[in-house]
């Protein structure tokens, strides 16, 4: 139904706004706007460059590093906070602000501690994507059946067993967590390297707008929001997936 | 009730009746499921009909084509003479859902109506008190619909309908979401309300019993395609205790014969 | 429809959700306030051992706030800094209460906005704001901009999904008691739907707040990022630490309120019926 329903007039809409585009661009309706033909016919070359391949190496190194890491500490410290009270009162309330925070007012500290390269990027994609991973692994833990850990105990089940299956119970809400987390992260890598200016994609984005590369300048926000939208997409599939066995598990 | 009759009407209505609804050859297709077959029908003025049948065959459809809310692939509604295929001030629906505005107080609810008409404030307040007390809500004016029981949301529902001062009245199985004795003493509130408002109602439900002991007339639906199968008046004198009603003789044999007719249809 | 997801879902949980006040209500504000002193206390001792040259300690930041308030920078600066996000966050909130509805109510609006503003949301619009200060300067326009950029995909996808999910029965009890398109509009369905506008403008609200930052400390040099860039570029560690955490505290101050507004303002325990 997704994709009769909606995905596919979504996409014929998005054509017609490429032609408005196209069509706004050739008449120079607007500033430092070329026509879309250009544009990818831009982003073909950009593609082929050798600053953007590695720019691309950079991005991709400090998000994956940074999402792994938000992953990896955000879900024991969202089980942590979902089992045990004292935790959750203690922490919840920083976790909610932050979650919700204007981040971005945070970077120059991490490039103060970090310094002006990869390794703020890193912070930054971790400082974005963490809190919602929390929130959403303790809003997972929360909802977990009660009689589920009863029967796992009354089978004798070790503490760590018993950790394994509050993971796989949690599970849909942990991947939604890190679905909304790797947005959040693509966002933080964005505005990291934004406001770094000289690493990866910030640096390009620095250079074409300095230079009124423009067609450069939007083939790249082009191939980054393409970016952020299949991350968002594969996630989804994902947990489609994963809904239907907790579904079928039930 | 000793001398009660029950009577079957032909299904060809007598053109000398006084109706005020008056239904010519509705049809309604969803789709390719045919809801309705060319449905002629004619609701007396100031009677109760009930319209029952088996489930899905067509009861809300038609009352929602009355009520204007649906519009029919074919045939044509008449109110007081009238061709009607809109919604109208002569006509007011009471919601198996109750479709009170959680927002709003029972008063306003019931004000609700007139409100839309742009009625001043003062004007329609005065009215939906009224109707409050009609309907035994005194003393809840003040109340938001989440605070009620079912059977008070429903009374709401249906002093709204009354409030508006409409002829007829369409009752889409009002007492579906209400617990039984919420029931009995709403059914009991019906049959007051409709000698006293001298007002026409067309009720839908599924409960034999429901519409044997309220109606004037019984309009029996078949199974879809919906089409009137039989018309019934089970002439119950309703003055004497309802108690006794429902324990009389004719009104069991009136619900048995029914009951015998529709059993066919549930397989 | 099932894929038109907002942060907004999430985030229902991400500021202080209902339930969690609650629980803290249970607990009186002790632990919170032990939370606070907590927080205070590591900040402290890791400002003290210290963990980096720029990191100062928690009384040193606190001392640089209260100077700065005295000097009256930070007035000045949020003076400059609060004028285009509130100005941002109103235009948002109409044009993205307006554009939503729309599309909630017409089909061909829906079909031609909404996939933009999924796209929009999903993706890093931040890219956008060098871009804004570029053709509009660096003054209020751009920031103003740089906070619709911002808040409006999510205001908007908000309203649309609250327009669209309105209870139907209400619309044909409206249309049945002879209700123009007008009243079915004005009296059901934007009533109705006000409770999920609400909680998108919030959000719009948090959105607004990383547009007028990242605005200012990109390009634009005044209000509260040119402070922090200022105090950065003059090594006053604990005066930039100042300026944020007061950004961070009057964001959080602001959506606190607003969360209290709407559970009283639109009293959820009300709906239930
Ligand atoms: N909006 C719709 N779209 C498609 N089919 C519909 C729609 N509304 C009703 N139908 C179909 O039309 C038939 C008649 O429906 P209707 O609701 O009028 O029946 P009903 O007699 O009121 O049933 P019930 O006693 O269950 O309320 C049913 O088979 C139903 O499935
Ligand atoms: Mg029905």
């Amino acid at each position: 139904m997704n994709l009769f329903g909606y995905r596919v007039p979504m996409m014929a809409s998005l054509l017609v706004w490429c032609v408005i585009w196209e069509i706004v661009g050739r008449l120079d309706l607007m500033l430092m706007l070329p026509p879309f033909t250009e544009v990818l016919q831009a982003a073909v070359g950009l593609v082929q460059t050798a600053s953007w391949q590695s720019a691309t190496v950079t991005t991709l190194r400090a998000f994956v590093m940074g999402m792994a890491l938000s992953i990896v500490v955000g879900v024991p410290l969202g089980i942590l906070m979902g089992r045990v009270k004292l935790a959750d009162e203690l922490l919840g309330m920083w976790v909610s602000i932050f979650s919700s925070a204007p981040l971005s007012a945070l970077v120059p500290v991490l490039m103060i501690l970090f310094g002006f390269g990869e390794k703020t990027i890193v912070a930054a994609v971790f400082l974005f994507a963490i809190w919602i991973i929390v929130l959403d692994t303790r809003a997972g833990v929360r909802h977990i059946s009660p009689s589920l850990l009863e029967m796992a105990r009354s089978y004798g089940a070790s503490k760590w067993a018993l950790y394994r299956i509050i993971l796989w119970a949690a599970l849909p809400e942990i991947l939604a967590g890190i679905r909304l987390g790797l947005i959040r992260g693509v966002k933080g890598v964005v505005i990291g390297q934004l406001l770094v200016a000289i690493v990866g994609y910030g640096a390009l984005f620095e250079t074409f707008s300095r230079n009124f590369r423009m067609a450069d300048f939007w083939a790249l926000t082009i191939i980054l929001f393409a970016f952020a939208l299949l991350i968002a997409e594969l996630i989804e599939r994902l947990e489609a997936k994963v809904e239907f066995y907790a579904g079928a598990r039930q | 009730m000793r001398n009660a009759t029950l009577r079957k009407v032909p299904t060809e209505q007598p053109a000398m009746m006084d109706s005020i609804v008056e239904v010519r050859g509705i049809s309604k297709s969803y789709g390719n499921v045919e809801a309705l077959r060319s449905i002629d029908l004619d609701f007396p003025r100031g009677k109760l009909t009930s319209l029952l049948g088996p489930s899905g065959c067509g009861k809300t459809t038609l009352l929602k084509i009355i009520a204007g809310l649906i519009e029919p692939d074919g045939g044509k509604v008449s109110v007081n003479g009238r061709e009607v295929s809109k919604p109208g001030p002569e006509r007011a629906f009471v919601f198996q859902d109750f479709a009170l505005l959680p927002w709003a107080t029972v008063l306003r609810n019931v004000a609700f109506g007139l409100e839309l008409r742009g009625r001043p404030v003062a004007e329609r307040e005065k009215v939906a008190r009224h109707y409050i007390a009609e309907v035994g809500l005194s003393g809840f004016e003040d109340k938001y619909p989440h605070e009620l029981s079912g059977g008070m949301r429903q009374r709401v529902g249906l002093a709204r309908a009354l409030s508006v001062d409409a002829d007829v009245l369409l009752l889409d199985e009002p007492f579906s979401a209400v617990d039984e004795q919420n029931r009995r003493k709403f059914q009991e509130d019906l049959i007051r309300l409709r000698t006293n408002q001298n007002k026409t109602f067309i009720f839908v439900t599924h409960s034999i019993e429901e519409a044997v002991y309220i109606s004037d007339r019984i309009v029996l639906l078949s199974p879809r395609p919906g089409r009137v199968s039989q018309i019934i008046e089970p002439e119950i004198d309703r003055s004497v205790d309802p108690d006794r009603i429902h324990r009389d003789k004719h009104y069991l044999d009136t619900v048995e014969e029914i009951w015998q007719g529709l059993k066919q249809y549930v397989d | 429809m099932a894929s038109v997801r907002t942060e907004g879902e999430a985030l229902g949980l991400a500021t202080i959700g209902r339930g969690e006040a609650r629980s803290w209500e249970n607990n009186p504000t002790l632990l919170r306030l032990v939370s606070v002193i907590l927080f205070a206390g590591i900040w402290q001792i890791a400002g003290m051992i210290p963990v980096s040259f720029a990191f100062p300690t928690f009384f040193e930041t606190v001392t640089a706030l209260v100077s700065m308030i005295a000097d009256g920078s930070l007035p000045k600066a949020y003076l400059s800094t609060l004028q285009p996000l509130l100005l941002g966050v109103i235009l948002s909130a109409f044009l993205g209460v307006g554009i939503g509805t729309l599309c909630g109510l017409w089909r061909p609006g829906e079909w031609l906005m909404i996939p933009i503003f999924i796209v929009l949301q999903a993706a890093p619009v931040a890219a956008f704001i060098p871009m804004v200060t570029f053709i509009y300067g660096i003054g209020m326009t751009a920031k103003t901009l740089a906070v619709m950029i911002l808040a409006l995909p999510v205001i908007v996808l908000n309203t649309y999904k609250a327009v669209r999910n309105v209870n139907v029965s209400l619309i044909a009890m409206c249309k049945s008691f002879l209700g123009t398109r007008w009243q079915i509009v004005s009296k059901i369905i934007l009533p109705d739907a006000s409770p999920v506008i609400f909680a998108g403008l919030r959000l719009g609200v948090a959105a607004g707040f990383v547009g007028v930052v990242l605005a200012e400390l990109l390009i634009t040099p005044t209000g509260i990022g040119d402070l922090i860039t200022y105090h950065r570029s003059r090594a006053n560690y604990a005066e930039m630490y100042a300026t944020i955490a007061s950004i961070i505290a009057l964001s959080t101050l602001t959506l606190v309120a607003l969360q209290w507004v709407e559970s009283r303002v639109f009293r959820p325990e009300k709906r239930g019926a």
